[in-house]
């Protein structure tokens, strides 16, 4: 029987060793590059627009004249959709999730929805613009105003919510929903009662995810042409209307024209940034604060 | 009569009488327990409408465009001039501006993605990894645009100081920009798949002597492999289908050309192009959107159900 030779091993051992040391440096290195990138996009948008950012600009409507320009109108059209894109994929997405994790049979029509689901969810975006475009906008000849992109979006969110509330109903322990229908509560009671409530945390997480989503989506909105001419504030559904990233979309391609709309474009991004953290941090505290430990 | 007799007697009709009222009361529920299921049925098949609407949308559309340009033209044309005189219906331009805006993410995303993975599964810990997660996830969450707007005014000045023929716009720093967007959806997945390699085999390797980067070499990385190439793929759907930052940073030539200082058209670029001018409908232009559209959808569609088919048909059970 052959030993191990010791003294062979001893003269790997150093340049094994050291590969492990590079390459750990080289992998953390990497890990760095993401979160480097991170810090420089938000320097850079941050030095270049913070200067713009005033009342007059977060107050003020559209203009041509970068000095006077200000974003009410898209701060409006933001809050206008989510009225349209927060009832309905509420609706909608728990609807289905109840349906497929407390009613649906494992039968072949239940696995059929939840692949289609997760291929919905991985169609591009403009797709979505281009059904919305189609549907909405032309045969129902909605027009390009708040229902058309609210519902276009709706759709484009679904999977995430659908996704969130199916794993926050899943997570409900099944001793509450036996106790329920153990002192004689009917399957509707139980999931009214017990289960909802159990997984409301779960599901507004998913809920605000997908509405912060909704926010930050451009493309089905260029898709469905929602102007970039100075139109009035919107104050119905029926009424046409802009949202933060088209306003930047249209400002960044027009700053090869005019110089001061990249200022704009990026002053703009922050306020945007600013709501999508405070959406995320909303969702997390809600996650963390009243996620029942059963 | 009879119940208020039942009840100077005693409890015994006055339990029947109980039952007789949760009867009562009962109906309402009743109604709810037989309509709740049918109306979340109804619900739930509005996804596979939405599926439905896609697909006629783009079926009935596209038809209509292959009947004036024959389907052989389409894929093979190299030019596509939709507004000249004489229009040409090529698609191969956009095909190799989405398949090379596609690449270079890719060639940015995958080795820094995968290195990241590595990382936080095998070498970070457990606080770092609780610190750095969150934080890449933020990358994943910028808005597009934003990303758009970055490679335009950022990544691209700073890459005509060291490339000289590069264009202001151009398909290498969108396609850079689209990786670094990439690559938290590459990382988190690929740690996902790694860290779900049981310890044992990690702890048998090392016991054998193996330092960390060998386990992770010849252990951890072929057992994850199912859920490391999913990852790469659902990241090249995921560039196939990006908008506004090849819109914003790419310009709209429709050159037929390999050169990556050019600027260069996608299909998602060619369809915000084609929507954003005024595309009557029924001209030929109006169909070629949605054909282009289908192309688009069927390329996505098909990485998706590979990635799916991947992590499914080759996952290791242990």
């Amino acid at each position: 029987m052959k030993y191990v030779d010791t003294a062979q091993v001893q003269k790997k051992m150093n340049t094994r060793l050291l590969t492990n040391k590079i390459a750990k440096s080289l992998f953390f290195l990497s890990t760095l590059f993401g979160l480097i990138v991170l810090v420089v996009l938000i320097f850079r948008v941050i030095s270049q627009g913070i200067a713009w950012i005033n009342l007059d600009f977060l107050t003020g409507k559209l203009s041509n004249n970068p000095e006077r320009a200000g974003i009410m109108g898209a701060i409006l059209g933001t809050l206008w959709l989510m009225v349209v894109v927060a009832p309905v994929t509420m609706l909608i997405g728990v609807g289905t999730a109840i349906y497929l994790e407390c009613y649906a049979k494992k039968s072949r029509f239940h696995s059929f929805i939840q692949t289609n689901i997760s291929n919905l969810a991985g169609v591009p975006s403009i797709v979505f613009g281009i059904l919305g475009l189609t549907v909405f906008v032309r045969t129902m000849e909605l027009g390009n105003v708040v229902l058309a992109g609210g519902l276009t979006m709706a759709l484009l969110v679904l999977p995430i919510v659908v996704v969130a509330s199916q794993e926050a109903i899943r997570s409900v322990p099944s001793q509450l929903s036996e106790a329920s229908y153990g002192m004689g509560a009917t399957k509707w009671q139980t999931i009214k009662n017990i289960i909802l409530p159990a997984a409301l945390p779960g599901i507004l997480t998913g809920a605000i995810l997908s509405l912060s989503r909704a926010i930050g989506e451009t493309a089905p909105l260029v898709v469905i042409g929602i102007p970039a001419l100075l139109i009035p504030f919107p104050g119905s559904l029926m009424d046409r209307f802009t949202i933060l990233p088209m306003q930047i979309y249209y400002w960044t391609i027009d700053s090869a024209l005019v110089a001061e709309y990249a200022n704009l474009a990026a002053a703009t991004i922050v306020v945007l940034l600013v709501v999508l953290f405070v959406l995320n941090s909303v969702a997390i505290i809600i996650r963390n604060k009243f996620q029942q430990r059963y | 009569m009879e119940a208020n007799s039942a009840v100077n007697k005693g409890n015994a009709v006055n339990v029947r009488d109980m039952i007789a009222d949760k009867k009562r009361s009962r109906n309402l529920s009743n109604v709810m327990e037989k309509v709740m299921p049918k109306v979340l049925l109804v619900i739930a098949t509005i996804s596979i409408l939405t599926t439905i609407g896609i697909l006629f949308t783009l079926l009935t559309e596209t038809i209509e465009f292959f009947q004036r340009i024959p389907f052989v033209e389409f894929f093979t044309g190299t030019v596509l001039k939709p507004l000249s005189q004489n229009p040409e219906f090529g698609v191969l331009p956009l095909l190799t501006g989405t398949l090379i805006s596609s690449g270079i993410a890719m060639f940015v995303a995958i080795p820094i993605g995968l290195m990241t993975a590595i990382y936080l599964s095998e070498y970070a810990s457990d606080k770092v990894r609780r610190i750095v997660k969150p934080i890449l996830e933020i990358l994943a969450g910028i808005p597009t645009i934003v990303y758009g707007f970055f490679a335009l005014t950022f990544v691209t000045p700073i890459l005509r100081e060291f490339i000289p023929g590069l264009q202001a716009t151009n398909i290498l720093s969108p396609g850079i920009v689209m990786g670094i967007m990439i690559i938290p959806m590459v990382a988190s997945l690929s740690e996902d798949a790694m860290s779900s390699v049981p310890n044992s085999m990690r702890e048998g390797a090392l016991a054998l002597g193996s330092t960390k980067l060998e386990v992770t070499g010849k252990v951890i990385i072929p057992a994850a492999m199912s859920g490391i190439i999913a990852s790469f793929v659902l990241g090249i759907s995921r560039a196939i289908g990006e908008t506004m930052i090849v819109t914003i940073a790419s310009g709209s030539s429709k050159n037929f050309t390999f050169d990556i200082t050019q600027s260069m058209q996608t299909m998602t670029a060619y369809i915000v192009e084609v929507t954003g001018g005024d595309a009557p409908a029924g001209s030929t232009i109006y169909y070629s959107l949605y054909a282009v559209a289908m192309t688009l959808f069927v390329f996505t569609l098909i990485m998706n159900l590979l990635a799916r088919y991947i992590s499914r048909r080759f996952r290791e059970e242990y």
